[in-house]
Formats: C-alpha cells, sequence, structure tokens
C-alpha cells in the first residue's frame, strides 16, 4: 500500500465520518419537530416520490429551468458512477478498474464526458439567470448575503469539479497513449480528446502531474461537496426523497383537524361531556414543551415542516407565483421556509453548545416571522402547487396564525368583527339566521 | 317569471320525504345582494330540471371556513360541531353548494368532525344535469361572445376540479378563452383565507386589481367565476379599470340560467 492510497484513505474516512455526524445533527433537529405519524397511502407515496422527486415532474412547469434542472440532475447521478471507480482506484492503487469492461467501459466514459458538459453549461447559464439576467425571484429581500452566495458556490463548485474531470481525462490519454507506465488506454473520450493539444509540449512527468492533480481535485472536491450539503440550500438533492414521500397527499385546501380542540368542543355543547384532559407537556432537547394551540416555535410544529424547512433550495417558485408577494405585500412563502430552516439551525447549536440541552434564548419563531406576513396569505395554494418538491409553507402560517389567535387573542381588528358575528349571527357579517331565507321571496 | 317555491329541510322531513340533494346556500348566497342572484339562478336551473331539492333555511349556519383560516380552530368547531349534528339529525346524504369554501370545509373537513358527505360544488352538479338531459342549454345569446373562467383557488387548486365549470360554459357556444395564469397555475382572486373580511396587509397593489387586469388583457365579454367572493373581486376590479360597461362578470349558473331561459 503505498503512501497515496493511506493519505486517500484518511480523506474518505474523514469525510464519511464528518458527512454522518452532520446528517444525526439533522435528523435530531428535524426531531426537534412533534411526532407526526405518516405511513399511510404507501403505493401513492411511492408513486409521487416517484414522479415529483425522481421524474422531476413539477421541475419541468418551467420548461427552460426544468430542462437545465433535470441535466444537471441526470448528470449528477450517472457522473457519480464514475467516482464510485474513482474511490476503488484510490482505495487499490488500481487505475481505470473498470477498463475490463470494454465497450461497455467506452460507452460509460463517453457518456460521462457529454453529461459533463451538459452540467457545465446548464451550470452557466444559471449563473447567468442569477448574475447577469438577475430573474427578481433570486433577488427578493431574503436572498441576501448567505443565500446568493451559497447558490454561486454550489455552481462554481460543479464548473470546477467538471472541469477537473474533464482535464483529468485528457491527461490520462496522453499519457496512456505516451505508454506511460500504469495508464492504460480505455474508454472513449468525445469531449477530452479535444483537450489533448493543451498537454502535447509537456514532460511526463508534468502530465502525471496534472492528471494526478485533477483526479485528486475531483474526488476531494466531491467529498468536501458531500460535507457541505448540511450547511446548505443544496441538501435538497438528499431530502426531495423523502420530502415527497411525505407529502400532504390530502386536498391542498383542507386543513389538518385539532382534535383537542374537537373534545373542548364536545364538552362546551354537552355538558355531560367531560372536557379532555391536557396532552403532558412533551421533553424535547432537556426543556419541557407544553401542549400549545399553534405554533408559538418550531418545537409545536411537525417534523415534516421541520424536513420541510430543510428540503427547500430557496428555488423562489412559490413566492413568485404567491399573490401577495406579486402585489408587493411583506410575505413570501419561501422566506417562511427558510425562516423555519434558521429558528431549527439556530437551536441545534444552542444545544451543541449547552451539552444537549436548549437554552431559553427568548426567541421563537415568531421572532422572524412578522403578523404582517402571517396575515397576508390567502391560503390559495400557488405556492404548494409550485414547489419542485412539495413543501407545504401554508401549513405554517396557519399554525403561526392559530397561535396568534388562540394563545394570543391577537389578530387583525377586522376580523374580531367577523368572529363576532360568526359567533353571534352564524355568519361572518352583522346578518341574523332570520334573513337567511330573504333571498327565496322573489326565486 | 314565475317564483319558485324553496322547501326547507324541515319541511322534507314533516313530510316524511326525502329530497335528492340538499343546497347548501352559504352566507354569501344568503346575504350579499350580489351573491343572492347566484343562489337564485341556481335555484332556477334545479326547478327546471325537477330536481327535488332542500335548503336548510334557518337552520343554516357559516361553516366556519373563515373562523379556521383566519386561525379561529374553537369557533370553527364550534361551527362545524353544530353544522354536522344538523345534516346528520336530517340524514343528509348528498350536498350541492354554489360556494368553493363551504365545498372544500363540507367534502374535506368535515369527515374528521363525524360529518361525512357526497359533496358537490354547483359546476359540478349542473354539468351533471346537463349530461343527464335533465336541462337543455343552447348558446343563442351567447353565441360569439367571448368567455374566461377565473378558476376558484378552493375548487381547482384545492380540489383538483377544473373541468366541470369549462365543460358547463362550453355549452354556451362561445368562445372560451384561457388566461395565461389558469388552472393549477390560476391566480388567486384576493379573497381567500379570511381576507375576504379583513383589510389587505400592505403592498404596492391589490390582489384583485392584479388579477382583473388579467382578465381584461384577454379581451372578454363575460367573465364567468364560480365562486361568490371571486365574483365581488373581479367585480370590483372590473370597476377599478373602468370596464364595468364592457365586461361583466357573472357566475356559470347565471350565465346557465340565461341561456336557458330558465
Amino acid at each position: 500500500m503505498s503512501i497515496s492510497n493511506v493519505i486517500f484513505l484518511g480523506v474518505l474516512g474523514l469525510a464519511i465520518g464528518f458527512f454522518i455526524r452532520n446528517i444525526r445533527r439533522l435528523i435530531r433537529n428535524i426531531r426537534l419537530g412533534r411526532d407526526q405519524s405518516i405511513s399511510d397511502r404507501q403505493g401513492e407515496r411511492w408513486s409521487v416520490m416517484a414522479r415529483v422527486a425522481l421524474g422531476q415532474s413539477k421541475m419541468v412547469a418551467r420548461p427552460v429551468a426544468g430542462f437545465m434542472h433535470i441535466l444537471i440532475y441526470v448528470g449528477f447521478i450517472i457522473i457519480n458512477l464514475e467516482v464510485l471507480e474513482i474511490v476503488i482506484d484510490g482505495v487499490l492503487g488500481t487505475h481505470r478498474v473498470g477498463a475490463f469492461l470494454g465497450v461497455g467501459y467506452d460507452l460509460l466514459i463517453g457518456a460521462f464526458e457529454l453529461l459533463a458538459v451538459g452540467v457545465l453549461l446548464a451550470c452557466v447559464v444559471f449563473i447567468a439567470r442569477r448574475a447577469i439576467l438577475r430573474l427578481p425571484r433570486f433577488h427578493k429581500p431574503e436572498m441576501t448575503g448567505w443565500p446568493s452566495k451559497d447558490a454561486l458556490i454550489i455552481l462554481v463548485v460543479e464548473i470546477l469539479l467538471m472541469g477537473a474531470f474533464l482535464k483529468m481525462n485528457a491527461a490520462d490519454q496522453v499519457l496512456a497513449h505516451r505508454g506511460v507506465d500504469h495508464y492504460v488506454v480505455a474508454g472513449s473520450y468525445p469531449v477530452s480528446s479535444m483537450l489533448r493539444p493543451f498537454f502535447a509540449d509537456m514532460t511526463d512527468g508534468m502530465v502525471i502531474a496534472m492528471e494526478r492533480s485533477m483526479w485528486w481535485f475531483h474526488i476531494v472536491g466531491i467529498l468536501a461537496f458531500l460535507n457541505y450539503l448540511p450547511y446548505s440550500k443544496h441538501l435538497h438533492i438528499l431530502l426531495a426523497f423523502p420530502n415527497t414521500w411525505y407529502s400532504k397527499l390530502a386536498p391542498r385546501t383542507q386543513i389538518v383537524n385539532m382534535p383537542r380542540i374537537t373534545g373542548e368542543v364536545r364538552s362546551m355543547l354537552d355538558p355531560s361531556v367531560s372536557p379532555p384532559e391536557p396532552a403532558p407537556p412533551r421533553t424535547v432537547a432537556g426543556v419541557e414543551v407544553p401542549e400549545r394551540f399553534g405554533a408559538k416555535d418550531v418545537f409545536d410544529l411537525s417534523w415534516k415542516s421541520m424536513m420541510d424547512a430543510y428540503s427547500c433550495t430557496e428555488c423562489g417558485r412559490c413566492t413568485s407565483e404567491c399573490p401577495a408577494n406579486l402585489t408587493g405585500k411583506l410575505l413570501s412563502p419561501r422566506k417562511i421556509m427558510m425562516d423555519t430552516r434558521d429558528r431549527v439551525e439556530e437551536i441545534g447549536r444552542n444545544i451543541d453548545v449547552n451539552g444537549g440541552v436548549f437554552k431559553d434564548d427568548g426567541k421563537d419563531l415568531h421572532s422572524r416571522i412578522s403578523e404582517e406576513e402571517l396575515w397576508a396569505c390567502t391560503t390559495c395554494n400557488a405556492c404548494t402547487q409550485a414547489c419542485p418538491v412539495n413543501i407545504d409553507p401554508v401549513h405554517i402560517i396557519m399554525e403561526m396564525r392559530r397561535y396568534k389567535v388562540m394563545e394570543e387573542s391577537s389578530t387583525r381588528p377586522a376580523l374580531t368583527g367577523m368572529f363576532n358575528n360568526v359567533e353571534n349571527n352564524g355568519a361572518p357579517w352583522a346578518f341574523g339566521p332570520d334573513r337567511r331565507m330573504e333571498w327565496a321571496q322573489d326565486a | 317569471m314565475e317564483p319558485i317555491k324553496v322547501p326547507t329541510m324541515a319541511e322534507f322531513a314533516a313530510s316524511g320525504e326525502v329530497p335528492e340533494v340538499l343546497f347548501w346556500v352559504g352566507c354569501a348566497g344568503s346575504f350579499d345582494d350580489r351573491a343572492r342572484k347566484i343562489t337564485k339562478a341556481f335555484v332556477r336551473i334545479l326547478g327546471a330540471a325537477k330536481v327535488k331539492f332542500a335548503v336548510l333555511g334557518q337552520e343554516e349556519s357559516c361553516t366556519g371556513d373563515p373562523a379556521r383560516r383566519a386561525g379561529n380552530e374553537f369557533l370553527f368547531q364550534m361551527q362545524a360541531l353544530q353544522n354536522v349534528s344538523v345534516l346528520n339529525g336530517y340524514g343528509v346524504k348528498r350536498i350541492v353548494t354554489a360556494c368553493p369554501h363551504c365545498f372544500n370545509t363540507l367534502k374535506n373537513e368535515y369527515p374528521a368532525l363525524g360529518g361525512a358527505y357526497e359533496v358537490l360544488h354547483h359546476t359540478q352538479f349542473i354539468n351533471a344535469l346537463i349530461k343527464e338531459g335533465r336541462i337543455k342549454v343552447e348558446g343563442g345569446s351567447f353565441k360569439g361572445k367571448r368567455i374566461t373562467f377565473h378558476d376558484p383557488c378552493y375548487l381547482g387548486r384545492g380540489n383538483n376540479e377544473y373541468e366541470a365549470p369549462r365543460e358547463v360554459l362550453l355549452k354556451l357556444d362561445a368562445a372560451l378563452v384561457e388566461l395565461k395564469r389558469s388552472k393549477q397555475n390560476g391566480l388567486c382572486c384576493g379573497a381567500g383565507g379570511a381576507q375576504m373580511f379583513k383589510e389587505p396587509e400592505p403592498g404596492d397593489r391589490e390582489v384583485n386589481h392584479e388579477r382583473s387586469e388579467e382578465a381584461l388583457g384577454a379581451a372578454p365579454d363575460i367573465i364567468a367565476a364560480g365562486c361568490p367572493f371571486c365574483n365581488t373581486m373581479l367585480t370590483d376590479g372590473v370597476k377599478h379599470f373602468n370596464k364595468e360597461g364592457e365586461v361583466v362578470v357573472k357566475d356559470v349558473a347565471e350565465l346557465i340560467a340565461e341561456a336557458g331561459d330558465l
């Protein structure tokens, strides 16, 4: 075993170890949310996941971005087969261990190269859409700072990785054709063969150095990228799958029932029914969270809303379809998801520095999401329709409205009037039941 | 026009008879001047098709939709449980309503509270009446007119019903023009989520102006709606652009009632 094998194993082990640690943190953070059992209609769930995540069916609602995204997505999945070879080579000290596949290998490498070019071009187009065309949805207030940087980092890294992959292949061919020891003539190179002249004047040693450095850059880059995911919006490449599996399958406009309140109301309507016992407080991260009506903080939301937040890649299709946002209101469904994620992350860090216990920081989800945002929603579900990974911002908005109204008695003045009318007249306006049939007098 | 008798569930129960369907009028349909016309148009259609229907009359109460969407789950459930008890008391099996918000609540949210019914939107019901040959619709006065349909969120995206209202409108022999944002991508009128009952939050324009402008851009003679709240929002929007002389906002039921001269 050579020194480079040892270094490779070390890097690989470190990368995987670090990744596992981060995934465990992620799972812990998602579980800060309330329990919710989602295990019904499994056949349908697999089919939604196959269609929406695997099949990218909602991405193509916008054909240009959809096509480019599929290119990157297919490229990413297929080129990762190459990573498998690189890992085996790295561990065993072999070179192009897949070469024995013959024509199959030629086809694979050829396909990787074509896809690599596709990915490269798509990433360039994506950067142009953000930086040059400046599509409005990428330049909303919530996108300033880190979110925009995050997006550019991802795109630039992908371009660099694809570039390294192609240059590595070109140097490899030059060496194989020069008959340099260890380098085999294998694979077909529709793209990188065009880069060979670049190495023509270099000595064998220089080309080997180029080939090795690109090889290392490619694989270390991929491992670093893997570990970047949990800190980035790019996590969607993993979470899109579970998140679509756990999609809301009920009609979009159906709001989830609160059985606890059903018990309360039944006992109000019928004195012989005793009111339900309040549920015992839930202990999470060392603190007791009492049962609340609606959501004060992320602890009161379901774990699915946490997963929604972590699955969001901030594409902003929701916000660009939102009638409130389109008419200049403060509400942006994307911001609801980003705020939720930021709050969960904040709590996660708090737990980490306080030895596994959450220390009250005097903040909650309402510190980030204002009433003005909450009350601007028309519950039209344009956002849930637009989301390519079936995220549900309306649910979070509804739970936060419930908290405002039922725990804090805080609402918009006109809504108080509406509540009074419904309560007193059985109608949202000040008309009594005696006038319900007036219309029929001349029908 | 001969008035049509509107029987109540109580009257049916007293005579020991069972109606074919309960017409859930809704608060807008009962109290709002504009929406009352939709109610009457639908009743004329029911009459013409000889549908044995009933209303709850004074026993009907708000479904609770705006209360629930405004976060007041207690009030919603107070309304819902009382309504369920009335509906179940009469043994109601089938409900039709001209309001997509009532439709959504009755259909999707009452089952969790013990109220399971077959619930239809009036465009679905009218479509079935036409298909069964129970009413005849001749385009006549609508021939050559341009009609565009605004999808109510709670019928379309909410409950995946895009075709019934369109199939009905096609019977009018008019030119049905689609808006740029239609069906799954339809733009809200601005009234949902209890917005109808409050001032809009600060912004740079009104949602109903945005939507009405788009609808007017399709140069229609008629903007067809399937929801009393959308109807109000779009009517106001058309007025905002001073187009009320050229473009009318009408419910699908009103158009059918006019076409059939019912």
